[in-house]
């Protein structure tokens, strides 16, 4: 049978976070943590598989103990196991130090529970919106990889390929490999599905695996957590919404205003710059 | 944990000098994101005093090396075969890896597209070393540090984040496209080419690139130089057509509020704000749109913003350049006319005297 890992990050709704008038900081309270949006088109994804080829589909994450909130959703979804992968010394962690436990996790995961033939991540964050960790987990465990899908065409179990579409500025690509893969969901993937009674009711029970450095005899401790990132967040500010409360054109008649406007901007820096002068 | 770093002893990192970028092509086409990191890597270059590198892998790409002199580059490494035709993460990233190994820049920069993403991505993990996303502003500190201090949008846009990698080399950063300005083109401009053998000759690569559907026509709001964008205002689809007809005059594209995606006036592909796209164009036109905070986040860092809206206190105007108080029905179709008039005009000058 197929076994599909499926990678999930918590991350607070970015979209419902305020930035403080007074202070100019972010306001994070009452903002609800959620279940990257991203990522669960991948479990979907992962499901539908599921639901047509036979699979087994394990969820992990790295992250804070209350994480298991959002395994718990993945398993009320259909999910078959769930794996938190959290401790301190995780904290602080860099795309480079996420990839690194991630792909540890996918090793044991693989160890204990089978060999994985596909991954399924976001394409990218609401937080720290990076779209890096995928590629660094591919690359990591040597997996082929195939960023921003919007669409998978056909699975072969047999030849062990996939055939999907990723999704460009410029257009679709259609684009086929050979398991093990990682790919990297789009929204437009598919339609997630709600969660179904009797997958609640798995879920309100469901214990997921826990798993801690102590549980990684050979991770190295210089790679993880903030030691192990080489980026470093040095300044932050909150951009000011830029307000320029430039010159009113108003009341003439309407080829008057076009005139005056076209005017100011052909004598503008911008006319040389879109090169109209 | 600081104290700490402070009394880490700085590598040495003086076998990396230089600035590389990755010019993005397509069956022989470069992506304006390339001359624009080019332009963006020039500066970083110039205030380190190195060489400005560029790299081209691809099939028939030779007239991109020329290019990317033009554009700015002092050194362009290009690497063809037919293998190389489609980009393709495995041996796009065995060859840039060589490269870095072997020329040891000092910051590296891709384009912040699906192809650079996912090739910065591959590399950085490869090397290793950090790699700061999509950034809008790239600076450097002069020597002895010569620390890339690379800025990025994040949770949503709302905040800006300053991010350094001090103890690996080469940094790297993906630049979002549209952020950074390319040089003129110079076709006088000399510069050196150094070939690279390719080293997937012949070989067996897992992944197959089965076709490609290129969306031509389509939007592309965050490339685009002049957006012309409308909202409720306009009240319907059919009114699209006078921002499409100035949007045209101008070459640009056409952009919307959210309410007009909601009303099915306009696809979501062309909605600009939190939930939509983030733009920086040269230009901004917002048609009857009011001002919500949601959609200025995503438009409010256009260089010149043009606001037209019959109600003199939207918030709208507090954003604008240039604020139009009146019936968009009337003013747009003038001011299509009165860039279709200079525009005649300027292919021939007698006529700026006959109108
Ligand atoms: C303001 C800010 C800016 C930052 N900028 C950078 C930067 O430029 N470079 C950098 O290296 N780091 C950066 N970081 C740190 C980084 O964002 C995260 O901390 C890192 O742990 C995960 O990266 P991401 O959220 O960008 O994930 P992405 O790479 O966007 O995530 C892609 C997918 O990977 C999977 N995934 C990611 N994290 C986890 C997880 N913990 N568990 C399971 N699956 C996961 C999910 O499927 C997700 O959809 C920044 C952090 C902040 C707060
Ligand atoms: C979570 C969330 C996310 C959102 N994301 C986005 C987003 O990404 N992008 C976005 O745009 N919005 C977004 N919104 C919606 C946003 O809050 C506003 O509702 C929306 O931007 C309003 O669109 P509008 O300005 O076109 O319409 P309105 O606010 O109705 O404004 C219409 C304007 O047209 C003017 N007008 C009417 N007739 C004429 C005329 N004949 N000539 C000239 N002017 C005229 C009116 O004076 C008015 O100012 C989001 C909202 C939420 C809650």
């Amino acid at each position: 049978m197929l076994h599909i890992v499926v990678c999930i990050k918590q991350v607070p709704d970015s979209r419902e976070i305020r930035i403080d008038p007074v202070t100019n900081t972010l306001i994070r309270q009452g903002v609800p943590s959620i279940v990257n949006f991203y990522d669960l088109h991948g479990l979907e994804e992962a499901l539908r598989i599921k639901d047509e080829l036979g699979a087994c589909v394990t969820v992990v994450t790295m992250g804070p103990p209350p994480a298991e909130k959002s395994l718990k959703e993945c398993i009320s979804l259909g999910a078959d196991r769930a794996v938190l992968v959290t401790d301190r010394k995780f904290a602080g962690a860099d795309t480079l130090a996420t990839s690194y436990v991630l792909a540890k996790t996918l090793e044991k995961v693989a160890e204990e529970f089978g060999a994985i033939d596909m991954v399924f991540c976001g394409k990218q964050t609401l937080d720290g919106d990076t779209g890096q960790v995928g590629p660094g987990i591919a690359c990591r465990l040597d997996l082929e990889q195939l960023t921003y899908v919007g669409k998978v065409i056909h699975v072969d179990p047999e030849k062990r390929r996939v055939r999907v579409e990723r999704k460009l500025e410029d257009g679709i690509e259609v684009v086929e490999t050979s398991f093990p893969v990682l790919i990297t969901a789009l929204k437009e993937l598919n339609k997630v599905r709600r969660a179904p009674m009797p997958g609640m009711i798995r879920a309100a029970r469901f214990k997921p695996t826990v798993w801690t450095t102590n549980d990684f005899p050979d991770i190295e401790i210089s790679k993880i957590g903030l030691k192990g990132s080489p980026t470093i967040v040095s300044k932050t500010w909150v951009p000011e919404v830029r307000k320029v409360n430039g010159e009113k054109i108003a009341g003439v008649a309407p080829e008057q205003i076009a005139e005056q406007l076209m005017e100011k901007l052909w004598g503008s820096e911008l006319a040389q710059k879109l090169g109209w002068a | 944990m600081s104290t700490e770093q402070n009394n880490e002893q700085m590598p040495d990192w003086s076998q990396y000098r230089g600035v590389l970028v990755f010019v993005e092509q397509r069956s022989g086409t470069a992506k304006k994101v390339s001359w624009q990191l080019l332009g963006a890597g020039k500066k970083l270059a110039d205030k380190l005093e190195v060489p400005l590198m560029a790299f081209v892998i691809g099939d028939q790409v030779d007239h991109l090396a020329d290019e990317a002199i033009y554009y700015g580059a002092d050194r362009v490494f290009l690497c063809q075969g037919p293998e190389l035709q489609d980009y393709r993460t495995r041996p796009y990233s065995r060859i840039t890896l060589k490269l870095i190994e072997e020329h040891k820049p000092e910051i590296c920069l891709f384009g912040a597209t699906g192809t650079g993403r996912d090739l910065a991505g591959a590399i950085a993990t490869h090397l290793p070393t950090g790699l700061t996303a999509d950034t809008t502003e790239l600076d450097v500190e002069p020597h002895p540090s010569r620390l890339l201090l690379a800025s990025r949008p994040a949770f949503s846009e709302k905040m800006m984040a300053t991010i350094l990698c001090k103890q690996y080399r080469p940094q790297m950063a993906t630049a979002r496209a549209g952020v950074f300005q390319a040089l003129p083109r110079d076709p006088e401009r000399k510069g050196e080419i150094v070939l690279i053998a390719n080293p997937t000759e012949g070989e067996q690569i897992a992944t197959e690139v089965v076709n490609f559907i290129e969306q031509t026509g389509t939007v592309n709001l965050e490339e685009a130089e002049i957006i012309v964008s409308g909202g409720r205002g306009l009240g319907g689809i059919e009114p699209f057509r006078l921002l499409k007809e100035l949007a045209d005059e101008l070459g640009g594209q056409v952009g919307a509020s959210r309410a007009c995606v909601d009303a099915g006036w306009i696809a979501h592909e062309h909605q600009v704000g939190q939930t939509g796209y983030t733009v920086r164009p040269k230009l901004y036109f917002a048609i009857g749109i009011s001002g919500a905070v949601q959609h200025t986040v995503g438009m409010a860092g256009s260089d010149v913003i043009i606001a037209i809206n019959k109600d003199e206190n939207a918030p709208i105007f507090q954003f604008a350049h240039y604020g139009i108080v009146g019936d968009l029905f009337q003013i747009v179709p003038a001011i299509t006319a009165e860039v279709k008039k200079r525009k005649a005009a300027k292919e021939d000058p007698t006529m700026a005297f006959k109108v």
